[in-house]
């Protein structure tokens, strides 16, 4: 299927997410191949919100294929400082660049840019909305370690504003794939995850905590809790202590469990288990680069 | 004579909305952007006594017929209106409204994070659903008190 955008992980097949990974593999088997093959390309970065591993992968990415970039820098030293619009911003910016990649705190804002723009556009995060390139690097992290069929994965921490989250859920349904959502209840997964995920018919099952769906977990996706979430610091702590997991919690768990994180975390795992065979969050930031080489270079292509 | 003839006269050209649910004229009026400015000649009744619905609404709007596209909107909050445009104290039409795809332009995004809620050149979208609609954008979903969308800035 061609896409003139990456907006959503919804917009993408089995097929979309095949071959982005195999390219994926590809070209981390052998990335010094791919090093002319986008030589005078711009990629326009508009980061409204902070960002280091999203924006970093992204520009090296593009760097590594041959390309650079041209960043819109800090909101405080842009034009969106004297109010201009977002679509303004994005419509002048796509003057200068091949491709743009945008982070915005607006859901919604990469879906309102897609309309006024010709370029290809990324989703690199829309607020509580999706972060399709993430949930790429996730599944190609995932394929790597544990396979992609015949999983059985959980999905912990804050389901309603995880952005992540959502994008994860919504392409793990093109894999057979039972997902479960493990979270305080009043950060359950919003109405409209649910609404997409009941439509595609994917088996979703919720929990309260960890501890009973623990052993049969194949891959624990980890996400932070956030504190601006809770109206009070001790009713934020009491939860997040409840969705953090050190080495001794994970005793009932697979041999092979794969424990992930998009990073940054706060405390929601142990340090102690980085040095284990269950941690696969630093392996899984760094195949941000291959998985986006892989995705600029069919996008620019046309080849998506 | 009867007694709702009394309180609803009859229009000579213009639309009819009947079997709007009771208390929801207003609202009515709202999507069909006909304001407090406006300088159509309108005539509401309101809590009117209905066999089969105990209380409905009714407006007529003189001098304007509505399309098709223009009322659909408005079975988001009345699904059992029915439309009659009238010509010459005549109706010459009769239908029902129909749910549309999208509507453009009319509900305001409820989620404060939505990219149509903060000073961008977009118009607000929803998708109609079988329940509620759902923003085009940021995917909320409303399916309860939709009314309260209407026109919210």
């Amino acid at each position: 299927m061609r896409h003139d955008h990456l907006i959503t992980a919804k917009q993408l097949s089995r097929e979309d997410i095949e071959t982005v990974l195999d390219h994926a593999a590809e070209i981390a088997d052998d990335p010094a191949a791919y090093g002319d093959r986008h030589a005078g390309t711009l990629l326009g970065l508009l980061f409204f919100e902070p960002s280091t591993r999203t924006k970093m992968s992204f520009e090296t990415a593009m760097k590594r294929l041959g390309g650079d970039v041209v960043d819109m820098g800090s909101v405080e030293s842009s034009s969106v400082k004297k109010g201009e619009s977002l679509a303004d911003t994005a419509r002048v910016i796509e003057g200068y660049a091949d491709a743009l990649v945008l982070r915005h705190p607006s859901q919604g804002a990469a879906k309102m840019v897609s309309e006024f723009v010709d370029v290809p556009l990324l989703n690199a995060g829309d607020g509580a909305g999706h972060h399709p390139t993430q949930t790429l690097l996730d599944l190609y992290t995932m394929r790597e370690t544990a396979g992609l069929d015949g999983l059985t994965v959980g999905i912990m921490g804050d389901l309603k504003y995880g952005r992540t989250v959502h994008s994860l859920s919504y392409a793990l349904t093109n894999f057979d794939v039972q997902q479960h959502f493990i979270s305080p209840k009043s950060l359950q997964l919003p109405r409209n995850v649910r609404y997409d995920l009941h439509e595609t018919g994917a088996m979703v099952k919720e929990h309260t905590d960890l501890e009973g769906i623990l052993p049969s977990l194949d891959v624990l996706y980890v996400t932070r809790i956030q504190r601006e979430r809770f109206p009070d610091e001790n009713e934020y702590r009491k939860v997040a202590g409840q969705y953090s997991i050190g080495l001794e919690a994970l005793e009932p768990a697979k041999d092979d469990l794969v424990v992930m994180h998009p990073l940054p975390r706060v405390d929601e795992i142990d340090p102690e288990i980085d040095d284990t065979h269950y941690a696969n969050y630093f392996e899984q930031a760094h195949n941000g680069v291959p998985v986006r080489m892989a995705l600029l270079d069919l996008m620019l292509g046309g080849e998506l | 004579m009867t007694e709702r003839e009394l309180r609803v006269s009859k229009i000579q050209d213009g639309t009819v909305i009947d079997h709007i649910p009771g208390g929801q004229a207003l609202n009515v009026l709202a999507i069909l952007g006909v304001g407090r400015a406006t300088d159509d000649t309108l005539s509401i009744g309101m809590n009117v006594p209905s066999d089969l619905m105990g209380k409905k609404d009714i407006v007529k709007i003189e001098g304007r017929e509505l399309s098709q596209e223009e009322v659909d909107v408005l079975s988001l909050i009345a699904p059992d209106a029915t439309i009659n445009i009238v010509r010459d104290f005549e109706v010459v039409e009769k239908h029902r409204v129909e749910r549309p795809e999208q509507v453009v332009g009319i509900l305001s995004c409820p989620n404060h994070s939505c990219i149509t809620t903060g000073n961008e050149p977009v118009e607000s979208r929803f998708e109609v659903l079988a329940e509620g609609v759902r923003c085009h954008y940021c995917e909320t979903i409303v399916r309860e008190d939709i009314t309260d969308l209407i026109g919210v800035e």
